[in-house]
């Protein structure tokens, strides 16, 4: 656990439920010499407020036995925003994270692997020396490689944001403890460059660089007000098929764009203050297909798809709400949720079980949702009519799932400007708070039964 | 003699000797003359004999042929009384001679007169069935023409049938003009229809029964219980489907006169409780079928309805309320000028709330003319039951109650901008009143006007408590709202519109930041207005504390940021530090129904804003000096408005960090230079 350079220890000996004593300290101070606090505290506030530390106990001899349900938490040295999951990777749960540093040369992109048996995690850091990691998305046919967007300065020290594909280094040489044991940043591994996009000639202002949602080999960036889709064949150049722009009073900005995975991947959609725009990308001149006008009151922050039900997309935004839209009725959502009490700045639809939807936001808090009545899975349930049974009395209050709220996570301190589900594993996420601090959480085993059953 | 005997008693034997021989002489003599006139006598006789049987045999001929003369003269005498009209002189001739006729009907002389008469009675029966069916005829006539067919042997449910036919289509007359009469008002239509369409059915009726049903029993027993069965089986038929016209009307009629809008509930209730009453005699005459519960259906149809549009026209007063006080909320003048803004935000809510429960008082109350007491289907346990609890109290006074709550938490769920934010404060605050006082004040009138106290805990009233809770949860829900309407906005632009790397060196607090202060202090007397001004805390023993540790970091924050240059890992970890042994401070906690409470969540909110902002720029050094001059001023002026100021420093803290972590050259002011600033803004 090099990253945080503090030691401390939880005395359990109380058995988790009574008073609890922490200690803390720097790494190099003799145990002994720790300073001690003693809280009245129950075990589960100790473990929320202080989740940093109990991937620290298990350091210790004094390891505390984590429940599966229980969140994992990895801690970086930098501020963080930048999260995605490795789409390419079937297997192993991994997470990629991209710190934000104005150090430039120091920012890193962490690969992190949850161990599923032992709940342990190992990770992988790499330099990107480029600049600060703003956006981070991985590409789905390539595992090793990942599209960032970051923050970079000039010469007179004004600062400009760029975009590139990079390769991860194949060599295993970037754990954890070896590169503490090294002691320096300077030592780690770095991305290698395989193509920089040249955003240059349409703006200033990259807002994100996504992949295609199936097809490694596609691209786009959404840049000030234009989107631009690369061809990302020809190695280090990236060629640019389409763009498209957003014309209209007022120098309207796009703050988000994404990939639509239904009718064949034809539209890109957009998203600029409190509207949301999708093009038609098939026939050249790029034309606005469908709008959702006043999506939400404030900005748009992110919007996501339904990967199982076409039509169906979920936005969040600055007003604090997450509406979910059939977009062939744009003039009202089909759903509409404020359970966040700030902006909402991630919303994610689960891709096995749409109705699970995640929602990250600066009031510190993951929110887990279950909009099942407008989900591609049934409302109710199968009844069993497994003859051997013989008695078949479905159960009635588990026929229907509600609309509402599954579980809130508290492991965070500070503002969740990312969630991103597993795609190895249904039941797993992450969420990548601004404070460096990763944490890996599961669907509530309760919920998970109540859907696979 | 017996003189004669006591005289000669009293002679000598010698001369009473002669006496007796002289008595039996006479004697003798007397007895032949007897004997004489007995064979006289005999002898008359026997001469009259003869004599006497002849005239016997006579006078038996004359009556013969008296009879005879009037068999002959039977079919013109019928003739001539059928002319005359006097049916029931022909009927008794007839049915006179009709057994002589049927019994000598096989001679031939006779034969020809029963054929005449059958033919002239067929005639008189042909007349008395197009009397019968004649449409002027009166009900007496038809009772009359009714009794003498059945004197005649006509089959009786015939009769039946054709009697019932026939005042069918003299009610169905009685209908259609009643249903001409739509347009009329609607107690003269009740008056009407009972007049005479039901004093019709009522004769109908009651002719019928002394007709077909209370007849003497002059045939065999047996006949007359089938004749009774097939009798009242088809009038049960006739006059079910008669009243089930009626009915259908009246309810027509009602419904009509409730349409487009409640109407006058008065007149309303004085035409059903006529139409009640009427029913009620009728089931006096008819007893098979409750026709007045049939019609205290129709009036508890008109109750709901009458309920119904009372509801509607609440939603609408509510709804026009409402847009009103939008509208004046929208005046520019309620912004500008702070305290008569304040006052008139308090007049608009006592305007609205008291404009609304009056409403509802006096809504409830035109309803109760339905419950008096000399309403006949007042009394009536169903009707209360289901008027009163159903209708009124659950339907009317909770309906509308839910209703509130629903059309003040769309304005939470609607989340559009478009509506001034007071309107949630003034929404909030109205649900609050309705939760402490109005609603239990118009749930227990409603009680007490319709006598509903008794039926509290049987379950089938929504208890006060359960909509009190209600209403306290929407108050919440939209005080929640305004306070996140009004934080998530304000602040924004400050940073947005700004190059924060290529600005100049800070010489004043920006503009925008005093925009700020003024804003909150707006949203200060708008709050202030309607809500008390709730605990602030006082920085004296628990506090000191925190307050001394926010100090603490605060040092720690700015020695660590003058001299940043060492490492950012140690500056992070201070933080992290410092987080974990200062209480944690909520950001989004609750907000309570109080002033402070109300305006720290709506500051909370802003600088939580404020730094989301910040993060996401980067920031020179004069724009970070900026940002230290800008929340040294919100620090100065924001104190004031919260519960415990240590949040707002520990909030402009994080800003200011944040800003500082965002910076490529973090150095910050001279705290006395901020100061003078600050002092000079």
């Amino acid at each position: 656990m090099a990253t945080i350079t503090s030691v401390c220890y939880i005395d359990v000996a109380n058995g988790g439920g009574g008073h609890a004593t922490l200690a803390y300290g720097k790494a190099d101070i003799p145990a002994n010499k720790l300073k001690v606090c003693k809280r009245k505290l129950q075990w589960q506030q100790w473990k929320t407020r202080f989740g940093l530390f109990s991937l620290l106990v298990s350091q210790d001899d004094c390891r505390v036995k984590m429940e599966d349900d229980t969140p994992v938490i990895y801690g970086l040295e930098f501020q963080a925003r930048a999260l995605a999951s490795q789409l390419a990777e079937p297997d192993a749960v991994r997470f990629m994270v991209g710190t934000q540093s104005l150090k430039l040369s120091h920012n890193q992109v962490h690969v992190v692997e949850l161990n599923e048996e032992t709940g342990g995690l190992t990770a992988q850091v790499f330099q990107h020396g480029a600049g600060e990691v703003w956006t981070l998305a991985a590409s789905p046919s390539d595992a090793s490689i990942v599209a960032t967007c970051y923050n970079t300065l000039t010469a007179d020290n004004s600062c400009y944001m760029r975009s590139a594909i990079w390769r991860l280094p194949s060599q295993v040489g970037g754990v954890l403890d070896e590169v503490a044991e090294r002691g320096g940043v300077g030592d780690l591994p770095a991305l290698e460059l395989v193509c920089q996009l040249d955003t240059e000639p349409h703006g200033k202002d990259v807002k994100v660089t996504c992949f295609h949602p199936t097809d490694g080999a596609k691209g786009a960036s959404v840049v000030d007000n234009k989107f631009v889709i690369w061809d990302l064949n020809y190695g280090d150049i990236a060629k640019v098929t389409q763009s498209g722009v957003l014309e209209g009073k007022g120098q309207p900005r796009f703050t988000t764009g994404k990939w639509n995975p239904h009718h064949g991947c034809s539209q890109f959609v957009t998203a600029n203050d409190g509207h949301v725009r999708s093009w038609d990308l098939r026939v050249p001149p790029v034309r606005s297909a469908w709008t959702v006008e006043n999506a939400h009151c404030q900005l748009v922050r992110d919007l996501d798809f339904n990967p199982n039900k076409q039509y169906y997309m979920a936005t969040c935004g600055d007003d604090g709400y997450s509406r979910f839209w059939d977009v062939r009725n744009p003039s009202e959502p089909a759903v509409a949720r404020a359970d966040h009490s700030h902006w909402v700045w991630r919303i994610r639809y689960n891709h096995f079980h749409d109705q699970l939807i995640l929602t990250s936001s600066s009031d510190s808090q993951v929110i887990l949702t279950s909009i099942a009545s407008i989900s591609s899975e049934p409302i109710f349930r199968m009844v069993d009519d497994d003859p051997q049974t013989g008695d078949t009395i479905p159960d009635a209050h588990k026929e229907k799932l509600e609309d509402g709220v599954l579980a809130t996570y508290n492991e965070h301190e500070d503002s969740v400007y990312s969630v991103e589900w597993s795609s190895a594993d249904p039941w797993t996420f992450a969420s990548l708070s601004y404070d460096g601090r990763l944490v890996i959480s599961k669907v509530p085993r309760a919920e998970k039964y109540s859907i696979l059953l | 003699m017996r003189l004669d005997v006591t005289v000669y008693t009293r002679l000598p034997e010698k001369r009473m000797k002669s006496d007796f021989k002289k008595m039996e002489d006479e004697m003798d003599l007397l007895a032949a003359n007897m004997e004489s006139i007995t064979s006289f006598s005999e002898q008359i006789s026997c001469t009259l004999q003869d004599t006497r049987q002849q005239i016997a045999k006579l006078s038996g001929v004359h009556s013969l042929l008296k009879r005879l003369q009037f068999l002959f003269k039977l079919p013109g005498k019928l003739k001539v009384t059928l002319q005359e009209g006097n049916y029931s002189q022909a009927v008794q001739d007839y049915i006179h001679a009709q057994r002589v006729l049927q019994q000598y009907g096989n001679m031939a002389s006779f034969q020809g007169i029963q054929t005449e008469c059958e033919a002239i009675v067929e005639e008189l029966k042909q007349k008395l069935r197009d009397q019968f069916k004649s449409k002027e005829a009166s009900a007496k006539e038809l009772a009359e023409s009714v009794d003498l067919l059945l004197q005649l042997q006509e089959p009786a449910d015939c009769l039946c049938a054709e009697f019932l036919a026939h005042a069918e289509t003299h009610l169905g007359e009685q209908l259609t003009v009643l249903e001409g009469l739509q347009d009329q008002d609607i107690i003269e239509f009740v008056d009407i229809g009972s007049s005479g369409f039901l004093s019709d059915l009522c004769l109908v009726l009651a002719s019928y029964k002394d007709m077909f049903i209370n007849r003497l029993r002059t045939h065999d027993v047996q006949q007359c219980d089938e004749l009774d069965s097939v009798a009242s089986s088809q009038l049960g038929k006739f006059v079910l489907c008669n009243m089930q016209h009626y009915f259908n009307m009246v309810e027509k009629r009602v419904q009509r006169e409730q349409e487009g809008g409640a109407g006058d509930t008065v007149v309303l209730v004085r035409a059903l409780d006529r139409f009640h009453r009427r029913l009620h005699a009728m089931n006096n005459l008819y007893s098979d079928t409750d026709f007045a519960s049939t019609g205290t259906e129709i009036v508890l149809h008109a109750g709901r309805r009458q309920c119904r549009s009372h509801l509607q026209s609440l939603k609408i007063h509510f709804c026009d309320t409402l847009t009103q006080v939008r509208q004046s909320l929208a005046a520019p003048k309620l912004i500008n000028q702070g305290g008569d803004g304040s006052a008139s935000l308090l007049e608009l809510l006592t305007s609205l709330v008291l404009a609304t429960v009056e409403k509802v008082k006096s809504v409830v109350q035109d309803l109760l003319v339905f419950c008096q007491p000399d309403v006949s289907f007042s009394s009536k346990p169903h009707f209360r039951e289901v008027f009163c609890i159903d209708n009124v109290r659950e339907g009317l006074v909770v309906g509308f109650l839910h209703h509130l709550t629903a059309t003040a938490r769309g304005f939470c769920d609607s989340g559009d901008s478009k509506s001034p934010p007071a309107i949630l404060l003034l929404l909030s605050k109205m649900c609050l009143e309705f939760e402490t006082s109005s609603v239990h004040y118009l749930l227990s009138q409603t009680d007490e006007w319709f006598n509903i106290e008794d039926c509290h805990g049987s379950g089938i009233l929504t208890s006060e408590t359960e909509i009190c809770s209600n209403m306290r949860a929407a108050a919440q829900e939209l005080l929640n709202h305004y306070v996140r309407m009004q934080g998530l906005s304000m602040l924004r632009k400050s940073v947005e519109t700004r190059d924060w790397l290529h600005t100049i060196e800070p010489r004043t607090v920006r503009a925008v930041m005093k925009r700020v202060v003024e804003d909150i202090a707006a949203v200060d007397s708008q709050v202030g207005a309607l809500y008390e001004e709730g605990q602030q805390t006082e920085r004296s023993s628990d506090s000191s504390r925190r307050a001394r540790s926010a100090c603490v970091s605060r040092r720690v924050y700015r020695s660590n940021l003058s001299s940043y240059a060492p490492s950012q890992l140690d500056s992070n970890l201070v933080t992290n530090i410092q987080k974990l042994f200062s209480e944690r401070i909520e950001i989004f906690s609750s907000v309570e129904f109080s002033k402070v409470s109300i305006l720290t969540g709506i500051i909370k909110i802003s600088l939580k804003t404020f730094l989301e902002c910040v993060r996401l720029h980067t920031f020179s050094r004069y724009g970070l000096q900026q940002i230290q001059v800008d929340t040294h001023y919100l620090e100065l002026y924001l104190g004031r408005f919260v519960a415990d100021e240590n949040l707002v420093h520990f909030l402009l803290d994080e800003i200011l960090g944040s800003a500082a972590h965002r910076c490529l050259d973090p150095v910050l002011m001279e705290d006395g230079v901020v100061r003078q600033i600050c002092g000079r803004g």
